[in-house]
């Protein structure tokens, strides 16, 4: 359950933002969460819901965004969509391959309602 | 400074210039920053310290009760003549661990977590108010015993180490992928139990480390007869005396940890995020 602390995280840099930005209200919030995260999306929902109350993020939607694992061979180059607990090439069943997608755990957008 | 060519564009006022045009009022801003930015940040400043005393700092994690403990107390006995040994105890309650390495001679500092499931920068740093760094060669930092959330959280170490036990079985790699990739080293413990079990292989489980495209080196050992520990304290020196050398120049070791696909090793707009929901969260 470590969420929440994310949460915290998360919430801080929302309200700098807004802040920043003189918005009256959040609107919404992307985020970026990859299956190699260790974050649980459903588990950081609720946590948002208790943490942000009393916030100018109050009524803010949370959007949140995946991506497949994919992994680029180091051997023969192929790119291949993969399980998170098998990280290897589907082309060559090689070891070597370096992740390019799939841990994010990443705060892309915010939207600000900025009105007058 | 113009507002021609970019160059006024600053990390600082980035996400000003970045936002979208006001549509109805609602302004979209983009962020691109990673959600553990405030614990990372923390982490550097605690790596900062270390740095600067040059104590390399390892990252004990496991599940509870795979021996983390016992392995400290063995390193420890074979260590303390040579070189000058600290621990970090991360639990959820009591000082039992932190008792069993004081008996051992060596300052211990115990952080009492109450309910929370893992150790985060900030909690290591309070710690380090309590610690004399100055003397230190070996600092571990033994992580609340958990194989989920303490492999999210950059301390400011150097090095993670991962413990899995004979008796917790081969697969756990492949259960807990996201603990066991970032390992550096994956210590395989209590192997004085494997003529009793008929289930657990370590080459299995070595298979499944490598299966999360992570090559780092195994060791099979036993605090109790002493069996493979020579090459966990080889490991150890190995390391000591890397990280030392980093350090001559100017550079510093840096665990295995989460490195954001979008951000850094993605090309920009290349990588297609899909929706996990759109409703309202409840307000």
């Amino acid at each position: 359950m470590h969420e929440l602390s994310l949460c915290d995280d998360l919430l801080g840099q929302v309200v700098a933002i807004a802040a920043q930005h003189n918005a009256r209200s959040v609107e919404s919030i992307t985020v970026q969460i990859g299956a190699l995260s260790g974050v649980e999306p459903a588990l950081l929902e609720s946590a948002f819901t208790m943490i942000k109350a009393g916030t100018v993020a109050e009524q803010a939607l949370l959007i949140m965004q995946t991506s497949p694992v994919t992994v680029l061979c180091r051997k023969c180059g192929t790119q291949s969509e993969v399980a998170a607990n098998r990280l290897l090439c589907n082309a060559c069943q090689s070891h070597e391959t370096a992740l390019l997608s799939g841990d994010e755990l990443i705060l892309a957008s915010v939207a600000l309602n900025c009105a007058d | 400074m113009c507002n021609t060519c970019g160059c006024n564009i600053t990390p600082g006022n980035r996400p000003l210039v970045m936002a979208e045009k006001p549509k109805n009022g609602v302004t979209t801003v983009s962020v691109l920053q990673n959600l553990l930015s405030q614990n990372n940040h923390q982490a550097d400043h605690n790596r900062s310290h270390f740095d600067a005393q040059k104590v390399l700092v390892i990252n004990l994690m496991s599940s509870p009760g795979s021996g983390k403990t016992a392995l400290l107390e063995a390193t420890i006995k074979r260590l303390r003549e040579s070189i000058k040994i600290a621990v970090i105890e991360g639990d959820l309650e009591t000082e039992n661990d932190t008792k069993r390495i004081q008996a051992q001679g060596v300052p211990a500092y115990q952080i009492t977590t109450g309910t929370a499931c893992h150790l985060d920068a900030h909690l290591v740093h309070n710690a380090l108010h309590h610690m004399a760094l100055d003397d230190l060669d070996l600092l571990f930092i033994e992580n609340v015993g958990n194989l989920v959330c303490p492999a999210s959280f950059d301390l400011g170490h150097h090095r993670n180490v991962v413990l899995l036990s004979v008796t917790e079985g081969d697969d756990k790699p492949a259960k807990y992928p996201v603990m066991f990739r970032a390992a550096d080293l994956m210590l395989i413990s209590k192997t004085d139990l494997l003529p009793f079990l008929d289930d657990f292989s370590p080459s299995k489980a070595e298979q499944n480390l490598h299966n999360l495209a992570n090559d780092a080196p195994v060791i099979e050992f036993s605090s109790k007869d002493g069996n493979g520990l020579d090459a966990w304290i080889a490991w150890l020196h190995a390391e000591i005396e890397q990280y030392r050398s980093l350090l001559l120049d100017k550079q510093t070791q840096r665990p295995k940890v989460q490195l954001d696909g979008q951000l850094l090793h993605a090309q920009p707009g290349k990588t297609k995020f899909y929706s996990l929901n759109n409703k309202a969260v409840h307000t």
